[in-house]
């Protein structure tokens, strides 16, 4: 397979995966800024909604202060915003077509549809109603988009590196909704683990989903160290990091097998996950849990750059 | 304006035999229901997505070309002439780019005028004195006719750089299947479904002789943003060949090979989509990021056969035209079976004079314009246009043809107010591989849809239609 092609389907996969993850920021957001200042006790949302996002910097750039329109528009809209839904949805369709041929007519119809109907929805937020079904929108498009590839595309590399480009992607988007609690400034005299606590931690289960999920695996109330486990070592929870990194490891696998040697992307996929393997919550707690994340965000992104230089240039 | 001669009804109303089923199904089809069908062929191609990218038109970059239902229908007769005048014609035109780059002898004889060919920018002369792998040139051919009666056909034009619109040939034909099996089984229609094997066939015969047995093919595009993207991944998927960039290749040791993810992999044959200005940075246009560097002297060296061959258009540029029936005359010694339009060289100064004469009747091209851009049809022209185009004209008489204003053929064709004659043309697409030359019957017709316009270019607002070839 030619690396570029290899790179757009990868590539395909981050955006719309991407796409989601604003999309669900943005919805947590809103549902933390719709609680009762008592429920809460901060009101940097929006700015903590900005640096899990990761474009803090960008931001700046464009804006002075992180209210809510500003902070709607520049995640969601922003031309200037390259990590924006829109930009996101806009690069998805243009790598697709690029790869037009490589990608299944599902695949296609969804993105192409998507990219068609997003000018409908113009570039601003509207009422707050309209901006929710423009969220919930985004998240059904990801989730057709993932359907059909699971379903219809071939078994061969070239499902392998979609797969990596979304598994990569949501380890990472996993890590950082994680860490959205870190940036969340709890009142210096808030008991931890305290009411205001629960309402930050429950949003952030609600995030991806998992608050459910959360309940029939652990059958208590919310806990910190139990949602860590959740999203970061329990191998149930699909989005957790070690779920992410179970499919890494076997995608690269199947790659290396297919084309008959192995590089340091195979390495550094299984170099990950062992430290995942043998770590243990209390461990991560005491050594602080936002270290644990920003390592893991790192280790990440030099898997990403690790598969880049051995398959997609 | 002389009356035009329909397809279907011929000058006198009487419906001719090839379309008297057709005539006759047609009766029984409410326009509403052929209004319907239209709209099912267009989500059809919407879903496919066949789309055309027009240049100068920011808000629709991507748009349909128009798809007419009702087919345009050749007897096995018409065609087998066709067929013979197209392989003559091929035939003549790469034997004379062989002779342009190596003996000259047509230049020598004085047939065709020396500056015509040292003077068009089309001509490379990176080129002279080279051999192409088995002298072949021009591999992949979409020649231009048009009608005007019964009996005559004209070539309009030859397309020998990087012709464009097979894909509508084979896509017309897969809509046409599914919306009217019934018509079809009326009819003997022969198939082109099998031109992408006949292509592939084709460009493996011509790979260099150091290729191994099984050679790499690929098509060379410019990208996702040239107008024609679509039917290079269509016809990449149709091979089962890879669709690449200039980037995607490089030259190693006068060598070619594509980047993949299992490393780089000799490549023998490149469909190129690319214009010869931007092959090689190194050679041709320096500024260009679409093409190869290095590419030319990998091809020069004879380890990559280019399709169509670099410097084509030196065949295919419209003052070069007029002298077609005297190149095949020089080259085959057989009388050329299809004729030219007659054609005034605005060049030599009798002809200038007449046609300056005659604007308002004419139509005048620039000779290495494509498209449709950068014409006159003077029937059609208001004064004011005919002044500014004397103007150019008389400034640069040398870059100018004129023709008559032809009657083209009309075929039945379906409008909003029910079913009206249109203008068409045709073109065949003529493969020359190292063995023979392959012609898929039919071709792709194109239609004016505007009333008495005889423009049928798509990025001017032509449409498309089913090209049936009858079987005996």
């Amino acid at each position: 397979m030619l690396s570029r092609t290899a790179d757009n389907l990868y590539w395909v996969a981050r955006y719309v995966e991407r796409a989601e993850y604003l999309a669900r920021i943005l919805e947590v957001t809103m549902r933390l800024t719709s609680l009762p200042i008592a429920y809460v006790g901060s009101r940097n949302e929006w700015e903590s909604a900005v640096a899990t996002a990761g474009c803090s910097k960008a931001f700046a750039a464009s804006f002075s202060e992180a209210n809510e329109a500003n902070v709607m528009e520049f995640l969601a809209f922003s031309p200037q915003n390259p990590s924006s839904i829109c930009n996101c949805i806009e690069l998805a369709r243009t790598n697709a077509r690029a790869v037009r041929t490589a990608i299944t007519s599902e695949m296609w119809d969804v993105i192409n549809g998507a990219w068609l109907e997003l000018r409908r929805f113009g570039n601003s937020p509207g009422s707050r109603e309209e901006f929710m079904r423009f969220l919930r929108w985004v998240q059904e498009i990801s989730l057709r988009f993932d359907g059909s590839a699971f379903r219809t595309m071939l078994r061969n590399d070239m499902f392998w590196f979609s797969r990596l480009g979304l598994n990569i992607e949501r380890a990472d988007n996993t890590a950082r909704i994680l860490d959205k609690k870190y940036h969340l400034l709890l009142p210096a005299d808030a008991p931890i683990g305290g009411p205001l606590d629960y309402y930050q931690w429950a949003a952030i289960l609600r995030s991806v989903s998992a608050l459910t999920s959360y309940h029939w695996v652990y059958r208590e109330g919310l806990k910190p160290w139990l949602i860590a486990d959740l999203l970061i070592l329990n191998p149930q929870m699909p989005r957790s990091l070690t779920s992410c990194y179970d499919n890494l490891v076997r995608y690269c696998d199947s790659i290396a097998t297919a084309y008959g040697r192995q590089g340091p992307a195979q390495r550094q996929a299984r170099a990950i996950r062992a430290r995942l393997q043998n770590s243990r919550m209390e461990e991560i707690f005491q050594n602080g849990l936002h270290e644990f994340i920003e390592e893991f965000i790192a280790d990440n992104n030099q898997l990403g750059a690790a598969v880049t230089r051995q398959y997609l240039m | 304006m002389p009356v035009a001669f329909d397809e279907m009804n011929g000058l006198d109303e009487e419906v001719r035999t090839a379309y008297a089923v057709l005539d006759d199904w047609l009766k029984g089809q409410s326009p509403e229901l052929l209004g319907q069908r239209c709209q099912e062929a267009e989500l059809l191609f919407r879903r496919i997505g066949i789309t055309f990218a027009v240049y100068g038109e920011a808000e629709s970059t991507e748009r349909l070309i128009p798809f007419d239902v009702i087919p345009r229908i050749l007897s096995s007769t018409e065609w087998d002439f066709l067929r013979r005048g197209l392989e003559q014609r091929v035939r003549a035109i790469n034997m004379y780019l062989n002779d342009i780059y190596s003996q000259r002898a047509i230049l020598k004889a004085g047939i065709v005028p020396e500056e015509l060919v040292f003077q068009n920018p089309q001509f490379r002369p990176e080129m002279n004195g080279q051999r192409v792998p088995h002298n072949i040139y021009v591999h992949i051919a979409g020649i231009d006719i048009v009608r005007v009666d019964e009996k005559t056909f004209y070539v309009l034009e030859d397309n020998a750089r990087t012709p464009s619109g097979v894909s509508y040939m084979l896509e017309n034909r897969e809509i046409m299947l599914r919306l009217f099996p019934d018509l079809f089984s009326r009819y003997r229609v022969a198939p082109v479904e099998n031109y992408p094997d006949e292509l592939l066939t084709t460009l493996k015969s011509v790979a260099p002789t150091t290729a191994s047995a099984d050679p790499t093919v690929v098509l060379l595009t410019p990208g996702i943003y040239n107008s024609a993207y679509f039917e290079h991944s269509f016809l990449a998927d149709k091979l089962g060949i890879e669709l690449v960039e200039g980037r995607d290749l490089l030259v190693k040791n006068g060598v070619v090979f594509m980047r993949t993810t299992e490393g780089p992999k000799r490549v023998d044959v490149i469909y190129r989509r690319v214009d010869d200005d931007f092959l090689d940075p190194l050679a041709f246009r320096p500024d260009t990021e679409l093409g190869v560097p290095g590419l030319m002297s990998a091809y020069l060296g004879g380890n990559v056969t280019l399709a169509n061959a670099v410097g084509t258009g030196v065949a295919d540029d419209k003052a070069v035209y007029s002298y077609m029936p005297e190149i095949v005359k020089f080259y085959l010694s057989e009388e050329p079976i299809l004729s030219n339009v007659p054609t005034w060289r605005c060049r030599e100064p009798e002809h200038l004079s007449y046609v300056l004469d005659h604007l308002p009747e004419l139509v005048v091209k620039i000779v290495n314009g494509s498209g449709g851009y950068g014409m006159l049809v003077g029937p059609a022209a208001s004064k004011a246009e005919i002044a500014t185009f004397r103007a150019r004209l008389e400034a640069h008489p040398e870059n100018y043809i004129a023709q008559p204003t032809l009657a083209l053929s009309t075929c039945p064709t379906l409008v909003e107010k029910g079913i009206a004659p249109r203008h068409i043309d045709l073109r065949p697409f003529v493969l020359t591989g190292r063995d023979q030359i392959r012609i898929v019957p039919g071709g792709l017709t194109r239609v004016a849809l505007q009333n008495g316009s005889l423009v049928v270019n798509s990025s001017q607002g032509g449409g498309t239609k089913d090209t049936w070839v009858l079987d005996r």
